[in-house]
């Protein structure tokens, strides 16, 4: 029958689309008919959409993220960062002057804003002793450069004076109670100075509240002037200073002068190897494959990835050890589970229920007192142990590890885990109607063939939604592994958690944390692939 | 409630006049976050209570101090610092401070000084590790075994942990490289005073790895406080290390036949950090909670609770007998001259560089 | 239409089954039928035709008795082994197989060779007319071809004996008619036994050699379609089969092969006594509809009459449904042909109605 047969509302004409009573076409009037359902439905699920944006699809976005950011590195050592673009670590040399100093002005700002220690904090996960390399600079760095401020006050005491040098670098017309201005000219005039002042002023105001015009700047300040002096450019045109310039710059030649890597060296000797130079040039972009490098036990290099040394590869491992044990605990939760969801599925209501109840205890039962009565049972000493050993066994200096290590995971994890995989195996199984076992039987099957021909294809579904479940909770557990797992026990989501609470080294447990993310994906794929997602039920 | 307690508080404002002064500007309500157990009810008898009826504060406990750092990141991420005070142990507080997410304090400036006259830095002296770390008690991690299954001879040394002959079965140790190796580098030769400089090379790892080998199959690794002490109480371990305080509690209040093993225990210390980015009026009420609860009198009163020295030498004279128990607690510290015979001291400079890399290879090398 | 032979192939010998120790849902059943034989269980649900069957089929056990195949007891064989072929209400065709499968299921469990079951699946599946159906799911299939499928695969191994429990049920009624037509054939053609339950009584009387009618775990009556409905034994058999009059009274007299029953409304009537021995005894007059005749000329001239008031007239098509007040009751029903020469009774109308004696069977009350 042809939809134009139904309704006299519905014209059509031989060539154009259907047409509605009122002319438009029919599609358009069934959109716009459809439209207000559509959204009525919206605004239904609106709630939830929303709640899902927030505690998931932002957190995760949140978590790929962090696994690639590294603005650290570039923000707090800005010119530092700039001025190592040209230095080759082939070389083996430290760095030039140039980039002492950018470290110097960068590492005064640091200092003053408290950044310098979580720099420090940030590569010492790259290369061991930045952290105190950092955190020692910083306590030393406001000395480089002093020579300079006493030789300048020295020659004439008004450098000592912050009026003198807010003159000298502000707008003009600033009165007292307007905020500080850098003039505009002045950059091109004090090249170095300039630049190091406007930081100073910025800094200074914004974390104590004080005005330039009131205080010394630092000695980092006098290094540049000294620098932009050295040089004395010739400037054409008169920009504001020139003659300040122009009085100060013959009378610096005499000055004593340092050697700023000296200066750093004599701080820490490690401010002249390469290494530690080469790790703030490697992770000196905003964004770094790093952290993902080091998920798999691979380390960036100035020749690109490679492995890392064999004493520190964990997390390949870690992640094998996941998902095998994962799959373990999967399969011994189908074992288990399969004949109690029979019995459930099969047996009166009021005893089902019974069982049910005792089921459901391990979701009841707080993680403190389930620990403790996994210890009580598993450990040496334990329950289980004193038992085969009174039986006989097993002999009294011979007992069984069955916890801290994976024997004890995989028991306490399909203790927790096992009503996930009986309850969906429960639903799919109330809904096959015995008659097919019964079908089978009078077809001549044997009680075995009936259940492994007929029954079990069918309760498939049930051990697919069930294993995915078990898996992928499995696959993300913590708390379990590492009370019970010992040391061949732990997942890779306790060097997750290590990482989110102890080492703070948050981008490497988001990058570890996508990974398995991604995993949890391709499992779901490969299973979509091998058994079809579509046979996946929670119930009828 | 509220009323009693403010009544209260005029009372002792009335009466003790010190702090009136600023209360005005304080915040009438805080968060101190500290381990819980034993230790938080310590500082609620010593600490706390005492406190709150002088002022009429209310406090409020939180025992997240396990995971005070990662939590006070993401709040000052979140840019809600919901603490006041927070209990850490020294190496946290190294963090808190190089993450910018702890206050620095000016010991002199900001706390008392001691009951002897002496000035706050030189009372607490070189436990000021960190400028933002107020000093509170010295803990140790001490080794502990049965004296049922030990035999004839009890162990004197911490190489006992290292010695399967004499000392057959299992030990506890915690799941960290910190005190491990240097106890394993000890008893492998090394002299005390070159623990560390042997623990940067490659060679100084090597040994000490090699050395933990020897006792690998043997070792339950713990990672929370409790666990030694349980599994030393079910005897699943004939001795393994914990916190000095849990090891008294298991010995003179449960009376295990567990005894101490005071050898190269490794000193620590546990005190308060005032979070970075509180509001005036909440510093200040912190910063005035701290000066009292760290005075030379509130840190000897502890130690009438818990097994743990007071961080101020000011307070060493003072402390007195247990509350309940009413044994003679000087004995019992970490800090008594007679326990205290051989000590190693914890580089907290050194593992702030090594902790990352040791602990990426103390990890593989545990998954070996 | 085979004959009953006297070789007994089916046999209930004084069978009983309770669930819980307390109820009897079989009470004392005995039957035998002969190879060959199609039967049917009819009664209403709760009555213990299905516990019959399913006793039969081994699902369930016979707590006191025996049940014999052949001569055998089979109280102690399982399922699997008794080789008798069902059909299930819900046809119960394996939803993971498809239709080849399941027809292969039971030869191959018989470890049958490869080529044999594919001939006999191919020649199943033509006997049903589904041969183009083998590799399609059961979802994929309608009710009636489903119904088609479960027939063939209960028929594949050739079993001697087949038991069908309610399979048309969930069927419309056209497609009702045609199967039940097409399973009778089949049954006859391959001269299987069938043992049917059902609770529908016209799938009962067209399909069935025999109907065993059962009620409160008894057999009530067990006879041809024929003789349940013009001679049902009791009152529940009357009322259960067919449409029926049923008139209540006080036997008066018993001569021989009639009797007469006082009403309750106090009319007289004659009847032919089948659950009613002594004079005085309650009785239940059963006529069936279409045996009650109001012309008169049609009754014999001392027949006694009974009046009556028309209340409704129902045309059916093929027949006229007429409903009476007759001795009290209002739900006196009559049915008459729709013929050229037949009255049309208009509501209101007075009637006399009367029928012959044979017709009026006086049983149990």
């Amino acid at each position: 029958m042809s939809p134009c047969n139904t309704g006299d509302n519905i014209m059509t004409d031989a060539t154009g689309p259907m047409m509605a009573a009122d002319g438009r076409p029919l599609k358009a009037s069934l959109n716009r008919a459809l439209r207000r359902q559509k959204l009525r439905a919206l605004a239904l699920i609106a709630p939830l959409l929303v709640f899902i944006m927030f505690t998931f699809i932002i957190p995760i976005g949140q978590m790929l993220f962090r696994s690639v950011e590294n603005q650290i590195v570039s923000d707090v050592l800005p010119t530092t960062v700039a001025a190592l673009e040209n230095w080759d670590a082939e070389t083996g040399q430290a760095p030039d002057e140039d980039v002492f100093y950018a470290l110097t002005q960068d590492l005064m700002v640091a200092v003053e804003k408290k950044q310098h220690t979580r720099l420090g904090s940030r590569l010492n996960y790259e290369m061991t002793g930045i952290s105190s390399l950092f955190r020692k600079s910083g306590r030393s760095v406001d000395d480089i450069g002093e020579v300079y401020a006493d030789q300048f006050i020295d020659l004439d005491p008004r450098w000592g004076e912050a009026e003198f040098w807010a003159d000298l670098m502000g707008a003009e017309g600033l009165t007292p109670d307007m905020p500080f201005e850098m003039h505009p000219d002045v950059f091109t005039t004090f090249a170095r100075a300039a630049p190091a002042y406007a930081a100073f002023a910025a800094t200074i105001a914004s974390e104590d509240g004080d005005d330039p015009r009131e205080e010394e700047p630092w000695n980092s300040v006098y290094l540049a002037l000294y620098e932009d002096l050295k040089e004395a450019p010739k400037f054409t045109n008169a920009p504001k200073g020139i003659e300040i310039m122009s009085e100060f710059a013959p009378q610096v030649v005499d000055f004593e002068t340092i050697d700023l890597a000296a200066e750093f060296a004599d701080i820490d000797e490690d401010w002249v190897d390469p290494a530690v130079w080469q790790t703030i040039q490697t992770y000196a972009p905003e964004f770094t494959n790093g952290y993902f490098l080091n998920s798999i036990d691979r380390q960036k290099t100035p020749d690109g990835a490679e492995w890392r040394p064999e004493d520190e590869q964990i997390y390949l491992k870690l992640f094998w050890r996941t998902m095998l044990m994962s799959l373990a605990i999967t399969g011994s939760c189908i074992l288990l589970g399969y004949p109690v969801a029979w019995l459930l599925a099969n047996l009166p209501m009021r005893t089902a229920n019974v069982l049910m109840i005792l089921v459901l205890l391990p979701f009841w039962t707080s993680l403190l007192v389930r620990t403790s009565a996994w210890k009580v049972l598993l450990q040496q000493q334990g329950v289980i142990n004193d038992l085969l050993v009174w039986i006989g066994i097993v002999a009294d200096d011979n007992r069984l590890a069955l916890i801290n290590n994976a024997t004890g995971t995989v028991i306490a994890m399909t203790h927790i885990l096992l009503p996930f995989m009986i309850l969906p195996l429960y639903s799919v199984m109330k809904t096959i109607p015995p008659a097919y076992l019964r079908a089978a039987k009078s077809l001549g099957a044997t009680n075995w063939t009936a259940f492994w021909r007929v029954y079990f294809p069918q309760s498939v579904p049930g051990i697919g939604a069930g294993s995915i479940l078990v898996f992928i909770l499995a696959i993300g557990y913590y708390i379990t592994p590492e009370i019970v797992g010992g040391t061949k026990g732990v997942f890779i989501s306790n060097r997750i958690a290590y990482h989110i609470s102890s080492s703070l080294n948050w981008g490497l447990a988001a990058a570890l944390g996508t990974i398995l993310l991604a995993l949890v994906l391709v499992f779901y794929w490969l299973y979509d692939r091998i058994v079809g997602i579509d046979n996946v039920k929670l119930g009828g | 409630m509220k009323l009693t307690k403010t009544l209260m508080a005029t009372t002792a404002l009335s009466m003790t006049s010190v702090t009136a002064f600023a209360d005005g500007h304080m915040a009438s309500e805080m968060t101190i976050v500290s381990w819980g157990g034993a230790y938080s009810a310590s500082q609620q008898a010593a600490y706390h209570d005492p406190y709150a009826e002088m002022t009429g504060v209310t406090i409020i406990n939180d025992e997240s101090s396990a995971e005070a750092v990662a939590k006070l990141r993401a709040m000052n991420e979140a840019g809600n610092v919901t603490w006041d005070v927070v209990d850490v142990v020294a190496s946290d507080a190294i963090r808190l401070c190089d993450e910018g997410l702890a206050l620095e304090i000016d010991a002199d400036e900001q706390l008392a000084p001691g009951d002897d006259g002496s000035t706050a830095s030189e009372d607490f002296g070189d436990l000021l590790v960190s400028d933002c770390f107020i000093p509170q008690i010295v803990y140790s991690t001490t080794a502990g075994y049965r004296t049922d299954l030990v035999g004839d001879t009890p162990p004197t040394s911490i190489c006992a942990m290292f010695d399967l002959e004499a000392y057959p079965g299992m030990r506890s140790l915690e799941r960290r490289p910190i005190n491990n190796m240097e106890w394993a580098l000890l008893c492998d030769g090394v002299a005390k005073e070159d623990v560390y400089d042997v623990l940067e090379t490659d060679e100084g790892q090597a040994q000490a790895f090699a050395k933990l080998d020897t006792i690998k199959d043997n070792v339950v690794w713990w990672s929370a406080g409790a666990d030694t002490p349980q599994l030393l109480a079910d005897g699943e371990v004939v001795m393994g290390t914990t916190y000095n305080g849990r090891l008294f509690a298991l010995i003179e209040e449960q009376k295990q036949p567990v005894a101490m093993l005071w050898d190269a225990q490794v000193f620590d210390l546990d005190g308060w950090i005032i979070p970075a980015g509180l509001s005036p009026e909440r510093e200040a009420r912190a910063l005035d909670y701290v000066r009292f609860a760290t005075d030379t009198q509130r840190l000897a009163d502890q130690a009438k609770y818990i097994s743990y020295g007071p961080a101020r030498a000011s307070s060493a004279p003072l402390v007195g007998q247990h509350a309940t128990l009413g044994i003679d607690m000087a004995q019992h510290m970490p800090t008594d001259p007679e326990n205290a015979k051989n000590t190693f001291l914890y580089n907290y400079e050194w593992w702030a560089d090594y902790r990352d890399d040791l602990d990426a290879k103390f990890q593989a090398w545990l998954a070996q | 239409m085979t004959k009953a032979t006297d070789t007994a192939f089916v046999e209930f010998d004084r069978v009983q089954k309770s669930y819980d120790g307390e109820v009897l849902v079989v009470k004392d059943l005995n039957l035998s039928m002969p190879k060959g034989e199609f039967l049917t269980m009819l009664g209403p649900s709760g009555s213990g035709k299905t516990t019959c069957l399913m006793m039969l089929a081994g699902f369930e056990t016979a707590t006191h008795g025996d049940i014999r195949l052949d001569g055998q007891p089979i109280n102690n064989i399982p399922p699997h082994k008794r080789g008798i072929g069902m059909v299930f209400q819900n046809y119960a065709l394996f939803p993971h197989m498809t239709v080849a499968e399941n027809l292969s299921f039971p030869l191959e469990v018989r470890n049958m060779g490869k080529s044999d079951r594919q001939e006999k699946v191919k020649r199943a599946l033509d006997m049903v007319q589904m041969g183009d159906f083998g590799g399609r799911r059961p979802a994929q299939l309608s009710g009636g071809q489903q119904q088609r499928i479960a027939l063939a695969r209960a028929l594949v191994f050739e079993p001697e004996l087949v038991l069908m429990d309610e399979p048309l049920g969930a069927l419309d009624k056209q497609l009702r008619e045609t199967l039940q037509f097409e399973i009778t054939k089949l049954a006859h053609d391959l001269g299987i036994t069938v043992v049917y339950v059902t609770h529908d009584q016209t799938e009962a009387l067209t399909m069935s050699d025999r109907v065993a009618v059962f009620d409160d775990g008894r057999i009530q009556q067990l006879a041809p379609p024929d003789e349940l409905y013009e001679k049902p034994q009791n009152s529940f058999v009357a009322q259960f089969i067919g449409e029926n009059n049923t008139l209540e009274g006080v036997v008066q007299d018993i001569k021989g092969e009639t009797c007469i029953v006082k009403l309750d409304s106090g009319d007289i009537i004659d009847a032919i006594p089948v659950n009613v021995h002594t004079v005085g005894e309650r009785t239940k007059v059963s006529i069936r509809p279409e045996r009650v005749e109001y012309d008169k000329s049609r009754l014999s001239a001392d027949a006694h009459t009974l009046k009556a008031e028309v209340l409704e007239f129902i045309y059916m098509g093929d027949i006229f449904r007429t409903r009476l007040r007759v001795a009290g009751t209002d739900d006196f029903v009559i049915k008459s042909r729709n013929a050229p020469d037949q009255t049309r009774l208009k509501p209101g109308e007075m009637i006399e109605i009367g029928w012959l004696a044979q017709d009026c069977r006086a049983l149990d009350a």
